[in-house]
């Protein structure tokens, strides 16, 4: 008698893991942009079935736009939002605090305590794998804690440094597309779907830098769509996240204090880096309403690069910026910038 | 000529000025923070800078205009903003063209090369190392005996018989305090303001709730910047304690005993087990133990667009949710008027009050139903 029962919880069991695939959701907002495909191609290779929030979109931000909320910035919003939009859907929520990656900086406070925030910010939330990501901590290195979420599906040690080492590999070609010219999401859309999408050729007559955080660059929503705009202008654009982590690794920072976050850095680098180069015509910082660090970064942005000649305009996007708006500054910019080149080009 | 300032923050100038005297320096007292400070800050920072980093702003170009050229102050390491402002101050500053030196105090446990040097820049009376140190102690004397007569007022002003005495007695004996410029005479001082702000007539029958005040450290210590919200709470009948000061956390006896000897750090870690900088965490745990210590409210401050109270904000519901306890929140900045934040503490407190008096009364009347639910 317990033999068949015990037989008949077995096979409830294994029947049950074969039709079960256990579904984790990434919310497609903050690191969406910069770690999607390693997060994706890892879980993949350990039997999950990730599920993504898709594009942002004005309902998904309402979501987001709560109470608690009240003061936070947009991107955090949304991905709040997005988090909402997930909820029903997954069994695990995957948002791995990612406090440090390579030793000398950290992330905005808010992601430090993105885990906390939406635990307890949203009522019925799924577990959440929030395992601790910090390259100065021996016990969280990234190894550590990739294999922590591979305990936590149950798996061997053998699959999951196999699933590492796929994952990696995606993240390599990811960085590859990225460096190519394309933006993250065409990038991820490449490797996803393997459809072989080129960069725009340069074909333009201008060229300008987006620089900023990717998770405010390239989603739609909170841009207003900004590179396509210009793109429809017949502009040529390039984003702090083509560059290639060693080329923004040489770019000489001209604070003599360092930057604390990670993106901030990154972000005042890739400036300097655009700032100092002969085929830029124009360079724009994109920031997000209510952003702590961008207060500053934007200050040191310009402090930093007052003797290039550059036109340089900083533009910040909140929830009720009306894409009018947006166009407007954009158009007076790039008119801007145009008749500054018209008159270098008849002196 | 090196004249030397350094930023306002509540009471704590008079010690400061009193040791950068004594090493022979010549001091700029700052200006209490008022309208004036604040248009020149906020004309001068980016506007989404943090509330503190405005305030610091026009202090400094306040001072500068009244001659200073040395500035005094902390930098700090991150992963908050304060730990830039000095850079960005100084950058803004000789932007402008002024010729400022600045001083820049960081930890002295984890630099302490640049704390030497620093103090050897500030010791233009060539005093020896000894008496820099003794010099130094009586400062620290001075702000404790600072801090404990302002935690005094926080208890006496919501049992005051007469609205108003304690703040007008509490104005009269800082002035003991300032004038007290050896160590003895600072404890002397201290003896007796305590026993002067003791002899203010009090209802001791009063309804008094107790509120805990988290937040961020520059709102919480500069009264103009947090619109003088203690001084309106002890009127409103409140007693507050206040969760950071700066010669220490608000320790008192009762700590250990009523709190299970719980850091901040472990009453904050279910909640939040991350330190994102500034005093996120801080105010989390220290909700936490206000609560267990069966405190009636908490009020959060902070800066408008400060990072870590913003997420210690989403994550706060919770703790007050869990351990039945009203947390309010403010975000200051320029913009914060006293008309709008005294309606919303009124209400505040007549929450409190009446759940206070509801308890209290359960308590005595409606044991026996209670038991048997
Ligand atoms: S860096 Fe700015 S935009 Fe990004 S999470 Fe922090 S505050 Fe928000
Ligand atoms: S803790 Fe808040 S006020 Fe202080 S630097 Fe950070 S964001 Fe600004």
């Amino acid at each position: 008698m317990h033999r068949i029962i015990i037989l008949l919880i077995l096979n409830i069991n294994s029947v049950g893991s074969v039709l079960n695939v256990l579904r984790i959701g990434i919310p497609s907002a903050l690191f969406y942009y910069v770690y999607y495909p390693m997060w994706k191609t890892f879980l993949e290779e350990l039997d999950v079935q990730v599920v993504t929030s898709g594009d942002t979109t004005r309902q998904l931000l309402n979501y987001g736009v709560r109470e608690a909320l009240a003061d936070a910035c947009v991107p955090v919003k949304v991905f709040f939002g997005h988090v909402m939009a997930l909820i029903d859907q997954v069994d695990y929520l995957f948002i791995p605090r990612i406090v440090c990656l390579n030793k000398k900086t950290v992330y905005c406070p808010k992601f430090l305590g993105l885990p906390d925030m939406i635990r307890y910010g949203i009522a019925n939330m799924p577990p959440i794998i929030d395992v601790r990501i910090d390259a100065r901590d021996h016990k969280d290195k990234l190894f550590a804690a990739y294999y922590k979420v591979g305990k936590i599906l149950g798996k061997t040690p053998r699959q999951i440094t196999k699933a590492l080492l796929k994952a990696k590999t995606s993240q390599y070609k990811f960085q590859k597309l990225l460096r190519s010219g394309l933006q993250p999401i065409e990038a991820i859309d490449n490797i996803s779907t393997g459809k072989k999408q080129k960069p725009l050729d340069n074909k333009g007559e201008l060229k300008f830098a987006v620089v900023g955080y990717p998770y405010i660059i390239h989603d739609q929503y909170i841009s207003v769509g900004i590179i396509n705009k210009l793109h429809k202008m017949n502009i040529n654009v390039v984003t702090s996240d083509n560059i290639s982590p060693f080329t923004l690794k040489l770019q000489r920072h001209g604070s003599s204090k360092r930057l604390f976050w990670t993106f901030s850095e990154r972000t005042l680098r890739a400036t300097r880096y655009f700032a100092g180069r002969k085929d830029i015509d124009g360079i724009i910082h994109l920031s997000a309403f209510g952003c702590g660090p961008d207060s500053i970064l934007d200050r040191f942005i310009q402090l930093n690069n007052q003797s290039s000649t550059i036109p340089f305009m900083s533009l910040v996007i909140d929830e009720q910026s009306g894409e009018a708006g947006v166009t407007t500054r954009l158009e007076a910019f790039v008119d801007m910038v145009k008749r500054k080149k018209g008159a270098y080009r008849n002196a | 000529m090196r004249k030397v300032t350094f930023p306002h923050m509540g009471e704590s100038y008079r010690a400061f000025k009193m040791l950068l005297n004594d090493l022979g320096n010549e001091v700029i007292l700052p200006p209490r923070p008022s309208l004036k400070t604040l248009n020149l800050g906020v004309q001068y920072t980016p506007e989404f800078a943090c509330f503190p980093l405005k305030v610091l702003m026009g202090t400094y170009l306040e001072t500068i205009e009244k001659g200073a050229n040395i500035l005094v102050t902390t930098g700090g390491v991150g992963p908050c903003r304060a730990g830039l402002y000095a850079e960005l101050h100084k950058k803004i500053l000789h932007d402008l063209g002024l010729s400022i030196e600045m001083i820049v105090f960081e930890p002295p446990r984890l630099y302490p090369f640049n704390f030497i040097r620093n103090v050897h820049k500030l010791n233009s009376g060539r005093l020896s190392i000894k008496a820099i140190v003794d010099r130094i102690k009586k400062g620290w004397r001075k702000l404790q005996a600072l801090d404990n007569a302002e935690k005094l007022t926080h208890i006496i002003r919501p049992r005051e018989l007469k609205k108003g005495t304690t703040t007008q007695k509490y104005r009269q004996v800082l002035e003991w305090i300032d004038n007290a410029n050896t160590t003895s005479d600072i404890i002397e001082a201290e003896a007796a303001a305590l026993e002067e702000l003791h002899k203010i007539p009090q209802d001791l029958g009063r309804l008094v709730v107790k509120v805990g005040i988290v937040g961020e450290i520059y709102v919480l210590l500069e009264p103009t910047a947090n619109l003088e919200i203690e001084e309106t709470l002890g009127n409103l009948g409140v007693e507050v304690e206040r969760s950071m000061f700066l010669t220490g956390w608000a320790r008192d006896n009762t700590w250990k005993e009523t709190v299970e000897g719980m850091t901040v750090k472990d009453a904050a870690h279910p909640y939040l087990p991350e330190l994102i900088g500034g005093h996120g965490r801080d105010s989390i745990g220290n909700t936490v133990l206000y609560a267990k210590r069966k405190f009636d409210g908490i009020i959060q401050l902070a800066p408008f667009t400060c990072i870590p109270e913003i997420v210690a904000r989403t994550i706060l519901p919770a703790v007050s949710k869990d351990y039945n306890i009203p947390v309010l929140t403010f975000f200051l900045d320029e913009q914060t008027g006293k008309a709008g934040m005294n309606t919303r503490l009124e209400a505040f407190v007549d929450l409190m009050k009446r759940k206070k008096f509801k308890k209290q009364h359960q308590a005595n009347i409606w044991l026996p139903s209670e038991a048997t639910n």
